[in-house]
């Protein structure tokens, strides 16, 4: 392009055929098209809401809310404000999402693994699994758990025990599904959810003091703005974390106790926060084994030890600690203790298992389809059986595919999660909704949900982003 | 040394060993002692699940819910003495597909092979044996003598004029207006007030003084003025003038013709769902592709607004984007303009495909070598004809199975239209299984429609796996 250089002289000519002068002048006309639309709808948005008289702002959350939600871990009631109300969502949203991301996984990687069994049939039931629940609705899955299924269960009075009245294992009603379980309260059910999503956030801040430690910047204006994102985010995660270790039920903005007060503060939380800390110690031993049989050749049997001791404790602290509780059978129909579940959430978590384990199922399987067919011979030829084969071999190699899309199913089961409303559970949808119908205010409610749902989002996909760069190749 | 053999060495392939029925279930089935309890276990589970099934569906089921409102579940409230025009739009789309078919199978020397007579027998068979459909036969049997007759007349067009392929999409757009018109009903041409129908505004009107306008600027040639101003002023002047005839004349004429309006509200069943799925599919793909390049594109401006669409938009429920349009988008309009509510959930629909098919797309640009656009340009190619002519083509073939996956989850996102108020396939069911005569036949009208979306999904990704492997040189 030596054509504005050698020739000083203006030219229109030769302007329209600069290539540079057509960019910026598309992206200029792009600015101000989308501006003009944007002017256009907000100033639309601005004379609508005057005239029905309504003025943007949050402060109507403070308002009670005075409607019930069937079912919440925050105690919530009728009188309680808005603000209340869309946090009893948000915490049902994510007991659903925590849940059947677990079940999903494990459903979806056993069918996945289960597609390349020497078993014929097993191979084939597992084809059939994911071919006939890919190819229907969500939505109508949800509706069959729960109108078909949950709700057409007898009644209380003649519930369904499992395996007998003696020793009820597993009791199903249409009201309520009753499963052996640790008996723990709803505060420390709420802590550990919280302790979760704290962990998924320290991932993220992980991420930013790595960047800001090794100084990988871009050099000029990007790398300044990448500077300032991640200076940002510390802060935020911070701020963010605090609030969900240590905030307190009785402040009128949080009406959730922080996880490590919660947790704290019952008996049973105590020992949650004992396994949080051996699982970390278990990791570092384990890091510490890999390292002393890499670099110094030793067999590591100290670590190993160690990492035995560290499982067989928290085993015993899983069985003894939590409660662990067989359903009581109540006169006249009915259940109580144990693991206890409405309809509507075993219905919801059942239909996304189904679902997203189907999806899952694929990608197991076409992670472990990359790996090379030799990885197999040679697995097999050295003496491995089948299984040991995938489980030592073929299964970690084909982790490095699996991840990056397991990655967005995992962010598809959290928006997934908010059909879970068309069946009744009150998730944040459900009372975004209501809230909505109540006030008539679509752009406050809107947008919280929006923020929710994208910072949900953001959280899994950063995370499992850490996740994938764990397991790539490590290339010299 | 020498190796002795005291046979001679076999030449040509190994033999085929032909296992009867008993060394493959040895094979297969019971090759070690777990394999066999668990070929045991799963062959106990399946068969009784089987044999319940079986039982459930053909002696303890109660079909009627299906039987009595089989009209219902194809075209919702649609008035039965307008059923003549679904039929048709049935028609059109069938010989369509049948020209279509012909025109591109035109170099094959058997249109119809073994196979396709053998499926069009079963799907005629079915139609004739299943209860539901018999007393259609006649038009469904029309319906596939209709597409068989078309596909030979579109083999023999194609054979004697190749250049008629072009117009295969020409006559999709203009069939789907006038099916859009059949469907809706109302004046054909505007009369006062009302406004004519959209295929009259749209093909006649606008397609008319387009074609009008374009011709004049091409014909004629003033003068004295520079040719592109004076194409410009003839283009306008032939569209302004042809618009303003055909808008005006029938009018003037007193020409009143029309079907009768069948409003949308009446629209609904499987109908719906199609019309939806279509019409977004329609709408998604050429956003999708848009958003891709310009996720790709070196123009920052450009890739900021595509990255923060596609992000935001993939960041939320679905659910939320639908409540969004059904609610939101009238208060982002001028008063009083409110947009039908199939048109709303279509625009929803819209929105959210766009950006995951966008994703899709990208996915298969970064697929296509450098190479390619490189020699491209080496042949003196500009930017926008490289990447119509060489890497977009390119880039959708690599990415064809991520786009009809894309298309398969927005045919089974439709449903979620059902809860915000449409009756679409499954919003017909919901509220015929909620109706007294049908209470607790759930379980028989979920599995009903769960076996047509399972059909028309199955139906898509089949398709997508024979266009891939038509597509697929590479490996030839």
């Amino acid at each position: 392009m030596a054509n504005t250089s050698s020739k000083p002289a203006f030219s229109l000519r030769a302007l329209l055929r600069d290539e540079r002068f057509w960019q910026i002048a598309f992206q200029v006309i792009l600015v101000i098209v989308v501006a003009a639309v944007f002017s256009y709808l907000f100033g639309n948005l601005n004379r609508n809401m005057s005239r029905s008289g309504i003025q943007f702002g949050f402060s109507f959350f403070k308002n009670p809310a005075s409607f019930a939600i069937g079912e919440d871990l925050l105690s919530y009631s009728a009188q309680d404000s808005y603000t209340k109300a869309i946090q009893t969502g948000i915490v049902n949203s994510l007991r659903l999402v925590a849940a059947s991301v677990i079940t999903a996984t494990i459903v979806g990687v056993a069918a996945g693994v289960a597609s390349f069994s020497d078993n014929w049939l097993l191979q084939k039931i597992s084809r059939v699994y994911v071919g006939l629940v890919r190819n229907v609705p969500l939505l109508l899955q949800l509706f069959f758990w729960y109108f078909a299924v949950f709700l057409a269960a007898p009644r209380k009075e003649n519930q369904i025990v499992f395996p007998s009245p003696n020793s009820p294992w597993l009791v199903i009603s249409n009201n309520n599904v009753n499963t052996v379980g640790p008996g723990l309260p709803d505060e420390v059910w709420v802590g550990m959810m919280l302790l979760a999503l704290s962990m998924l956030l320290f991932g993220l801040l992980w991420r930013s003091l790595t960047a800001f430690r090794e100084g990988r910047f871009a050099a000029g204006l990007a790398g300044w703005f990448s500077r300032i994102g991640n200076a940002v985010m510390i802060a935020f995660v911070l701020l963010a974390n605090y609030y969900l270790l240590f905030s307190n039920s009785a402040e009128d903005r949080l009406f959730f106790k922080g996880a490590l007060i919660a947790l704290f503060t019952n008996a049973a939380g105590l020992w949650i926060v004992a396994l949080a800390v051996m699982t970390a110690v278990g990791i570092t031993l384990w890091r510490l084994r890999t390292k002393a049989m890499l670099e110094r050749g030793q067999e590591g049997k100290v670590y190993l030890a160690g990492l035995i001791a560290i499982a067989l404790l928290a085993v015993v602290i899983v069985l003894l600690a939590f409660d662990w509780t067989v359903p009581t059978l109540v006169e006249g129909g009915g259940a109580t203790g144990g693991l206890e579940m409405s309809v509507r959430y075993a219905a919801a978590l059942t239909g996304l298992t189904f679902y997203t384990g189907a999806f899952i199922a694929e990608i197991v399987r076409a992670g472990i389809q990359s790996v090379s067919r030799g990885q197999w011979e040679a697995a097999r030829s050295v003496g491995l059986s089948n299984g040991k084969a995938m489980q030592l071999v073929v299964f970690p190699q084909s982790l490095r595919v699996i991840i990056p899309p397991l990655n967005s199913e995992f962010a598809n089961l959290a928006k997934n999660s908010s059909l879970a409303f068309a069946v009744g559970y009150p998730d944040l949808y459900a009372v975004a909704n209501t809230t909505f119908n109540q006030t008539g205010r679509p752009i406050e409610v809107f947008l919280v949900m929006m923020a929710t749902y994208l910072s949900l989002n953001l959280l899994i996909s950063l995370n499992m982003n850490q996740l994938n760069n764990a397991v790539q190749f490590k290339e010299r | 040394m020498t190796t002795v053999s005291s046979r001679p060495i076999e030449r040509g392939a190994p033999r085929v060993q032909s296992i009867g029925p008993v060394a493959w279930s040895r094979k297969h089935l019971f090759n070690s002692w777990f394999n066999s309890i668990l070929t045991i276990v799963l062959g106990l589970t399946l068969g009784a699940a089987l044999f319940n099934l079986l039982s459930w569906a053909f002696i303890q089921a109660n079909w009627s819910v299906v039987a009595d409102n089989f009209g219902n579940f194809m075209s919702g409230l649609y008035p039965p003495e307008s059923y003549w025009r679904i039929w048709s739009v049935l028609g059109i789309i069938m010989g369509l597909s049948g020209l279509t078919w012909g025109l591109l199978a035109r170099n094959q020397p058997q249109l119809f092979s073994r196979n396709v007579l053998i499926g069009l027998g079963a799907i005629a068979l079915f139609f004739i044996l299943w209860p539901l459909t018999r007393p259609h036969t006649p038009y469904l049997i029309g319906v596939l003598v209709l597409l068989a007759v078309a596909a030979a007349a579109g083999q023999a067009i194609g054979r004697k004029a190749p250049g008629s392929t072009k117009w295969i999409l020409a006559a999709w757009l203009v069939s789907y207006f006038v099916d859009l018109y059949l469907l809706g009903g109302g004046p054909f041409f505007g009369r006062g007030t009302l406004s004519p129908s959209l295929f009259y505004s749209i093909i006649v009107m606008l397609g008319g003084g387009i074609v009008a306008g374009w011709q004049l600027s091409q014909r004629i040639s003033i003068p004295q003025i520079p040719t592109w101003i004076s194409k410009i002023v003839l283009f306008l002047v032939g569209f302004i003038v042809v618009y303003q005839v055909l808008w005006r004349l029938p009018y003037a004429l007193g020409l009143d013709v029309g079907l009768k309006n069948v409003s949308t509200n009446s629209w609904g069943g499987l109908t719906l769902t199609l019309l939806l799925a279509i019409s977004g599919i329609a709408l998604c793909f050429p956003a999708g592709v848009l958003l891709a390049l310009g996720r790709r594109s070196k123009l920052p401006i450009v890739q900021a607004f595509s990255v923060a669409y596609i992000e935001l938009i993939r960041g939320v429920p679905l659910i939320s984007i639908l409540f969004m349009g059904q609610v939101l988008i009238p208060l982002f309009l001028p008063e009083g303009v409110r947009p039908d509510r199939v048109v709303r959930a279509i625009i929803g629909l819209t929105i959210f495909s766009a950006a995951y098919l966008a994703e899709n797309v990208r996915a298969g640009l970064q697929a296509v070598p450098l190479g390619q656009s490189e020699a491209a340009q080496s042949l003196g190619l500009n930017k926008p004809l490289t990447t119509a002519l060489i890497v977009l083509p390119q880039a959708l073939k690599t990415a064809i199975p991520a786009i009809v996956g894309q298309f398969i989850s927005l045919f089974q996102d439709t449903t979620l239209l059902g809860i915000v108020g449409l009756v679409e396939l499954l919003g017909i069911s919901q509220n015929l299984l909620a109706s007294p005569t049908y209470l607790g036949d759930y379980k028989e009208g979920y599995v009903f429609i769960a076996a047509i979306y399972w059909v028309f999904c199955y139906a898509m990704s089949y398709g997508s796996r024979r266009i891939e492997s038509a597509l697929n040189t590479d490996l030839r």
